[in-house]
């Protein structure tokens, strides 16, 4: 006699995992939820209809063992036996049949709905502005997507059609029994408080204990990540063994709190089914004297038992109802939250696609501010840029550089004055063909998951291998991938892992020379690479600069020296204007920052 | 987008068989670490016989409950009854309480002794073998392939024998009441066992492929959300989202397939023993009227059936487990059994203190069947020497470098200090002598000051400080929160590039290395602080055999020796000055750097 579904871990995790507090019903959220199954609304009707015939036939099946026991067993009433039995066995196929069915309706639209939820939360994330990615982190928006989502489909599918369902069995069993044998019944019902209350005490307990073990999981993975993270250090240091001792503690803090928290289930578990025992026990005892007495029937103390042991398993799930409701309700707040961010930049109405542009920039009178109240990052930036001109950014880090940059590609909008391509003011026209005309090498030299080709023509899909070979020369690319066991085809590890800085930066080049993009900024890499590399990247920059207009934010100064303008930015405000030597010979911030790269190229050619 | 559609999977494509025998000699050895703990297990198991045993016994009890008490009208024996009823629950409930608990005790350990395997064996493993995996994969391979490994020892398997244990003394008591009734029953058996094992040939390798699918949306959503910079620039959000689309549709259909499987499975079970219950009710009714049956044996036969019921739910669910389980032992043990490349000799002895007098003799080093890493390489380094080490990336700079701490051994030739051939030292022994600084620091979460001392946890107070004043980075550290008590990395304060890197010298200077290995670029800082960390380099090297990762001419200038590397080969040796004049690769470098060098010297003599 087991009441209890799915064992006792399942048992802690139900309880522990929901959150301490929180809403029980939150209806903003269910009515966001269900818009999703609205449109799988007639198999959720016919999966209810189901759910009833089922529940019916499961208190029909003991209450015909019952007429079988008494009237056919007890009158010795062959044909009425073979009859009742036939019945039973029909009423069992039926059930099957209802209960097969109303499943795979509900397994099949939970998860229809799950992917349509993860679906539109990943083009919306696409549709949000990089601003939104300034304020969070990916980690948290993934386990948003994957995790939180699937607790709300559950809940909204499998979890309240189930717990409708439960309450309707257990009304029914009530009724039935009550109808059957009110005193028997009353007395039968007498352990259910104290269920009720040992469910929720375990349910306070295991929360507790539940959260203590995701406690020392956590810092069991934070330590071995470092460690792994750390590795050569380690080694380098022959640190080997401090680090096993340190991690055998945390390993055993984590064995120990899960012991514990299991414990508790251990404990409860054995005590519901022992519940079950006693009220089965109770119905024998006070039955079995009834029976003696002459006043019940034995078929109708077989159907009562049959009747007991169904009773437990949906008091239980309702006992539990409240800590899986609120923690579905949290999950999904902070799903509907997210759906409902207002993406800051948006095609404005009868927008225009952008026609080819020859590649020239005004900036007029611009003014900026990450947020309303934040404080100005760009004030009065006026220039314009020539088609084909190469402009270097400088300035100290925070004045602002990256700012403009950002403004030219839309990632933000101005929230002053007014930015034009070739004279069209970029709010006007649409953000794609905005971006399409416009290419970007970033700082991180962020590469995908996915072969070199792949991420070559990440910008222009439709490119053939001889477009991205062209490439891949062009970025002086070409030689160390061919050099790679599968050229081109080569996978590349997360985070590129297995390549070096410099050649995820060449690749990044390549990339960006396949888009061909008429105008170019180039968030120059910070981390130094090999004398060699830098060449190699130097050239290769040279050429993709050749014939568009190219904006470069410019962290060292030695590689600007070319630059057909530079502007040297200080507290979001142009301070300097011109060309390399102009500027050094102006003395100003320029000149300035210039000689302090200066004072550490001195010391050394000194030491020589 | 017909393009796009994911691949078919269907029910016929994806069954396996079972176990194969690889798994097997997996799973053996799996229980094989349930060694240590046998008393335990041992205890656990006859727990399980006992309750066992009670199960059979008590539907007994209710049997002559009926037949004697009620039937009998026999009321002292039916009190009898009741009260062993509630008594022999209570023995099971404390008897599954002992077993639960023990059997989670063994498990738990086994688990906490594997993760510390796998522990001691990353620490063990040489750089090659870190160099070819993902950290993301030893994790999950030590958390989640654990955890499955844990479930395999403890419950799993309990439950597989449970079941059968129950079933055997099921079968036995149900012969010896009525031999023609249970021949009936048991043919229900073989159907349940089939039925089982025909979910679980499905289960497993579909919730395998529903996981590696998640696993593939995931990283879809997570790339595309870290590279939503590079999305956005080239204007592939479409594209993007399509590709989820894909990935998402695919995992709903499993999802689907998988629904459809479960949905069929447990009323299927339930539909089988109901109608072993109505052939029971049937022959068993007839057996009364002909009175060669009381009704007791009918209920207690009824519930024999409903009691089988569980147990053979769960096999028909943990098989499938157990089969994953096998296939996360096979990942886990092609860790613990890959073979550290670099091995302490059984004779190895502790290296002296050295004077630091370092010779490659024809040292070759091939990895992975693939073309040498270096080759050929013969140079010698005298004690307080500095070796500059130059070439583009890939070229064997870092390999040579990890020559000398014995992060590989070579395939050819040998590497010696003061005259000791590497493979013959204890590794420890080796690598305290040598200190190392990396280009990416790695600081671990922990204090400043536990940082510094990484290398030499017992060092006083007036070193560590010492060591942060040489290495430039006291001053910075006084500034933080908590100066030398300051966490680093995930709870405290974040340091910067430069900071991280003075840190990282002062750990190196510390433990007062006769060797030092060191890459000479600094990460992006202002021009004042490339100076500082220059500074305390070169105090960092002053009086040791130094070798350096170079990047900037003045380590080239003061360096006694300076290794050209192309393609795993020295093309040219010597100092700044002889190379300048023999080698063009070495010129062009120099030459490259020279424009910056001599706007310098325009600005020295203008300044004058």
């Amino acid at each position: 006699m087991s009441f209890s579904q799915g064992g006792p871990r399942s048992a802690l995790e139900r309880a522990g995992n929901a959150a301490a507090t929180g809403r029980l019903f939150h209806w903003p959220v269910v009515r966001r939820m269900l818009v999703y199954l609205r449109p799988y609304r007639t198999r959720i009707a016919v999966a209810m209809l189901l759910m009833l015939v089922a529940t019916g036939l499961s208190l029909l099946t003991p209450y015909l063992i019952k007429v079988a026991i008494d009237q056919a067993i007890g009158g010795r009433n062959w044909p009425l036996l073979i009859q009742v039995s036939g019945l039973t066995a029909l009423a069992f196929v039926a059930l099957f049949g209802a209960t097969v069915t109303r499943s795979y309706l509900l397994g099949w639209v939970g998860q229809r709905a799950l992917t349509d939820i993860r679906s539109d939360l990943f083009r919306h994330l696409h549709r949000l502005s990089l601003s939104y990615y300034d304020t969070h982190i990916v980690g948290v928006v993934v386990s948003r997507v994957i995790n939180d989502v699937e607790t709300i489909s559950d809940l909204l599918t499998q979890g309240l059609i189930q717990l409708l369902g439960d309450v309707l069995v257990l009304v029914g069993i009530v009724g039935v029994m009550l109808y059957l044998n009110t005193r028997l019944a009353l007395l039968a019902f007498t352990v259910v408080p104290i269920m009720v209350v040992m469910t929720r005490v375990f349910s306070l307990h295991a929360r507790r204990a539940y959260r203590q073990t995701r406690s020392t999981v956590a810092s069991l993975v934070g330590d071995l990540a470092e460690e792994i993270a750390g590795m050569r250090v380690i080694q380098a240091f022959a640190r080997e063994d401090a680090s096993r001792a340190r991690f055998a503690q945390v390993n055993d803090a984590n064995r120990n709190a899960n012991i514990m928290a299991m414990s508790l289930s251990f404990v409860f578990q054995p005590a519901t089914d022992y519940l079950g025992t006693l009220a089965s026990a109770i119905v024998l005892w006070f039955g079995g004297l009834a029976v003696a007495r002459g006043e019940l029937t034995v078929g109708v103390l077989v159907a009562f038992l049959a009747y007991v042991t169904r009773f437990f398993q949906p008091i239980q799930e309702l006992s539990q109802l409240q800590t899986t409701l609120q923690s579905a309700m949290a999950g999904g707040e902070q799903v509907v939250a997210l759906l409902e961010t207002k993406p800051q930049i948006e095609d404005r109405p009868g927008a225009s696609e952008l026609k080819p542009i020859t590649g020239r920039v005004t900036f007029e009178d611009v003014t900026f501010r990450y947020n309303p109240d934040g404080p100005l990052v760009l004030r009065g930036i006026n220039l314009t840029i020539q088609p084909g001109q190469t402009v270097a950014l400088v300035g100290p880090t925070g004045a602002g550089k990256t700012s403009i940059a950002s403004l030219m590609m839309r990632f933000y909008d101005v929230s002053g004055g007014a930015i034009r391509m070739d004279g069209i003011d970029i709010r006007n026209v649409t953000q794609r063909s905005l971006c399409r005309q416009t290419g970007m090498v970033t700082q991180d030299s962020f590469l995908f998951a996915g072969t070199v080709a792949d991420n070559i023509r990440f910008g222009h899909p439709s490119a053939t291998p001889a477009d991205v070979e062209a490439a891949a020369r062009l970025a002086n690319a070409h030689e160390f991938i061919t050099l790679m066991e599968q050229g081109y085809a080569t996978r590349i590890l997360e985070a590129g892992a297995n390549l070096s800085l410099g050649q995820r930066q060449l690749i990044c080049i390549a990339r960006a020379a396949l888009a061909n993009p008429r105008l170019l900024i180039l968030d120059e890499a910070t981390a130094h690479v090999d004398t060699v590399t830098e060449a190699l990247i130097q050239e290769a920059l040279d050429r993709l600069f050749a014939g568009r207009t190219a904006i470069v934010i410019a962290h060292r100064l030695s590689t600007i020296e070319n630059a057909d303008l530079i502007l040297v930015v200080n507290e979001g405000q142009i301070v300097e204007r011109g060309t390399h030597a102009e500027l050094l010979a102006r003395g100003g911030l320029y000149r300035t920052l210039y000689e302090r790269q200066f004072v550490a190229v001195k010391s050394a050619g000194d030491e020589s | 987008m017909s393009a796009n559609t994911p691949p078919k999977d269907s029910l016929q494509t994806i069954s396996t068989r079972l176990v194969d025998p690889v798994a097997w000699r997996v799973l053996r050895r799996c229980y094989g670490y349930l060694r240590h703990y046998r008393r335990v297990v041992v205890g656990a198991y006859l727990a399980v016989i006992a309750i066992n045993g009670l199960n059979v016994v008590m539907p007994q009890l209710i049997r002559g409950l009926i037949d004697r008490g009620l039937t009998g009208r026999d009321l002292t024996f039916a009190g009898q009854a009741v009260v062993g009823l509630l008594v022999l629950a209570a023995l099971k409930a404390g008897l599954t309480f002992i077993q639960q608990r023990w059997l989670e005790v063994a498990s738990q350990s086994v688990a906490y002794d594997l993760r510390n395997d796998l522990q001691t064996k990353l620490t063990d493993l040489s750089f090659s073998f870190h160099d070819q995996s993902e950290a993301g994969q030893l994790l999950s391979r030590a958390i989640q392939d654990v955890e499955r490994i844990r479930f395999l020892t403890g419950r799993a398997i309990f439950r597989v024998i449970d079941g059968f244990v129950l079933g055997i003394g099921t079968a036995v008591v149900l012969v010896l009441m009525s031999p023609r009734l249970a021949a009936l029953v048991l043919l229900t058996l073989p159907l349940l066992l089939w039925r089982a094992l025909h979910y679980a040939s499905l289960a497993r390798p579909l919730s395998g492929l529903i996981q590696d699918q998640l696993g593939a949306l995931t990283t879809r959503l997570e790339q595309s959300l870290r590279g939503i910079r590079v999305v956005k620039a080239f204007a592939q959000e479409q594209a993007e989202i399509e590709r989820f689309d894909v990935a998402n549709q695919r995992w709903f259909n499993l999802s689907a397939l998988s629904e459809r499987l479960d949905a069929i499975n447990n009323p299927l079970l339930d539909l089988i023993i109901n109608l072993g219950t109505v052939i029971i009710l049937v022959v068993g009714g007839g057996l009364i009227i002909s009175g060669q049956m009381t009704l007791g044996e009918l209920v207690a036969f009824t519930t024999y059936l409903a009691q089988l019921s569980g147990p053979v739910r769960t096999v028909g669910r943990v098989i499938p487990a157990i089969a994953m389980a096998s296939a996360a032992g096979e990942r886990i043990f092609s860790v613990l059994d890959a073979n550290p490349e670099v091995n302490d000799a059984p004779n190895a002895i502790r290296l002296p203190p050295v004077r630091g007098h370092v010779r490659f003799e024809n040292v070759s080093l091939t990895y992975g069947g693939r073309r040498p890493a270096v080759h050929d390489i013969n140079f010698e380094a005298q004690p307080g020497q500095i070796i500059a080490l130059l070439g583009a990336t890939g070229a064997g700079k870092s390999t040579l470098t990890h020559l000398i701490s014995r992060f590989y051994d070579p395939t050819e030739g040998r590497v010696t200090i003061d005259d000791y051939d590497l493979r013959g030292v204890t590794r420890a022994s080796l690598r305290r002598q040598i200190g190392v600084v990396l280009q990416e620091t790695t600081l671990f979460a922990a204090t400043i000051r536990e940082n510094i001392a990484f290398g030499r946890p017992d060092a006083p107070e007036e070193e560590i400080i010492a060591a942060a004043k040489a290495a430039q980075a006291h001053d910075f550290i006084l500034q933080t929160p908590a100066d030398y008590d300051t966490e680093v990395g995930e709870r405290g304060v974040t340091l910067s590039g430069g900071q991280k890197q003075r840190v990282a010298i002062a750990r190196a200077l510390l433990t007062d290395p006769r060797i030092l290995i060191l890459d000479d670029a600094t990460a992006s800082v202002d021009t004042e602080t490339e100076s500082l960390i220059q500074e305390a380099l070169n105090r960092l090297m002053l009086g040791r055999t130094a070798f350096v990762i170079a990047h900037r001419l003045s380590t080239m200038r003061r360096a006694d020796l300076i290794l050209v590397l192309e393609k795993g080969q020295i093309i040219a040796r010597g100092t700044h000055a002889s190379l300048i004049e023999s080698s063009p690769m070495y010129a062009e470098i120099y030459h490259r750097q020279q424009p910056q060098t001599q706007l310098v010297r325009g600005l020295e003599g203008r300044g004058a």
